[in-house]
């Protein structure tokens, strides 16, 4: 339990080393509010979605699943990317209506990314290597949150760089999006260094 | 005849999907180990790409633009089913090594960016060469990154022994960390870096300008 949850934040982590959900990543890094909620946005619906993904996977697609009503053959397993991706998106549809119902704070504090969160590919990332590493319903919870808090971390730390660079001086061409990518490089890195190691 | 090449030839490195859009960098950064697995991912990309942007092209007057992004995410997602299943069936170890990332074709910004930004404005035909010409982009720097990782790391490309490494007898010792992740970071970031040196007007302008320090007499 502690392992996987320590794993998938740290050895695992979706940005760093599996490249997942990269492109919101580097656009929406610039001040360390915004990577904040989008980060707190980010582990929300995957502690949702990969649960949820698990029980339609287990429930509906997996071979054998319609053997209660007599069609033990079936076997819909091609269907999990138009399943996830439906599910992720009503999810985070629901996500967003809920909050702007209850908790308005947050969910001006989210704008414009809880929607854009249907077309990150850390949500469908996460929902498809818990069908790859068939994790039971538990662990793909607990492999929900580890891996949201794990990009969570990464954009923050990245976030927080970004603003103490702003005003270095360096090569023109490097400004920008060049000198991001050798950043997270650099994290990437530090991040590997957890490798092997356990608790 | 040279304005329809002209969509094929733009995003080549003028405007280039991967180092100027932004679009589709996980996919490229996470494939690009070896250059077998490189050129696989390129292939199932363009070919996504090519008829995700042709089919949203042809029905493009008659999508409702409340439901536009369910509809482009639905052709994608069951385009890449198709690809997903053929790579299972004809190229089974490298679609095993690709892992997940042919299925993450469907939230590849980079597929739904060029249907939402051009196909759903643009004929059939000037949309699928839009669609290989983002394609040949993203394939290129693919394609470029895999050679240097693949070379660097094992010493082989496409898996021919290109510098003997040491263990059998030869003198090329295999850099370790080419093969990891931290790598594929370096390498687009300073391939950038050698772009906008050539093409300087793709330097991104000083957000905060430093004030040249006066010097007191």
């Amino acid at each position: 339990m502690t392992e996987l949850l320590i794993a998938s934040i740290f050895q695992e982590n979706l940005a760093l080393s599996f490249f997942l959900g990269i492109c919101t990543f580097l656009a929406v890094s610039e001040r360390i509010e915004t990577a904040f909620g989008l980060g707190i946005a980010v582990i929300v619906v995957q502690t949702i979605t990969v649960p949820v993904n698990n029980l339609i996977y287990n429930g509906l697609l997996i071979e054998g699943a319609w053997a209660f009503i007599g069609l033990p053959d079936i076997d819909l397993t091609f269907l999990k990317l138009v399943a996830f991706i439906g599910l992720i998106a009503a999810m985070v549809q629901i996500l967003e209506m809920s909050l702007d119902r209850f908790v308005p704070t947050l969910y001006r504090a989210l704008g414009i990314f809880l929607p854009l969160l249907t077309v990150n590919c850390a949500i469908l990332g996460g929902s498809l290597f818990m069908v790859e590493r068939q994790y039971s319903f538990t662990d793909s919870i607990i492999y929900g949150f580890g891996s949201g808090a794990g990009w969570a971390l990464a954009i923050v730390t990245f976030a927080a760089i970004r603003e103490r660079l702003k005003y270095s001086d360096m090569p023109a061409g490097l400004r920008g999006l060049g000198n991001a990518f050798l950043i997270t490089g650099l994290i990437s890195l530090g991040f590997s260094a957890f490798a092997g190691a356990g608790l | 005849m040279a304005a329809l090449m002209k969509h094929i030839s733009t995003p080549l490195i003028n405007n280039n999907p991967i180092t100027l859009q932004i679009l589709g960098i996980c996919s490229a950064l996470a494939v690009t180990t070896s250059l077998s697995t490189a050129l696989t991912m390129s292939l199932a990309l363009t070919v996504v790409l090519c008829l995700a942007s042709g089919l949203i092209s042809l029905i493009r007057n008659h999508i409702p633009s409340v439901i536009r992004l369910i509809v482009q995410i639905t052709i994608i997602a069951s385009l890449v089913i198709v690809i997903d299943e053929i790579l299972q069936a004809y190229a089974f170890q490298i679609s095993r090594q690709l892992s997940i990332f042919v299925g993450l074709i469907v939230t590849n910004c980079l597929v739904l960016g060029r249907a939402e930004a051009f196909a759903m404005r643009n004929p059939v035909v000037p949309s699928i060469l839009d669609g290989l010409g983002n394609g040949l982009g993203y394939s290129l720097i693919l394609i470029i990154v895999g050679s240097i990782r693949e070379l660097l790391g094992a010493g082989t490309l496409l898996n021919y022994v290109v510098l003997t490494p040491v263990s059998e007898g030869g003198w090329f010792e295999p850099l370790g960390l080419m093969q990891l992740a931290p790598s594929a970071f370096f390498i687009i970031g300073l391939l950038i870096w050698l772009i906008r040196t050539f093409w300087t007007q793709q330097k991104e302008a000083v957000k905060f300008e430093l004030r040249t320090r006066s010097v007191r007499s």
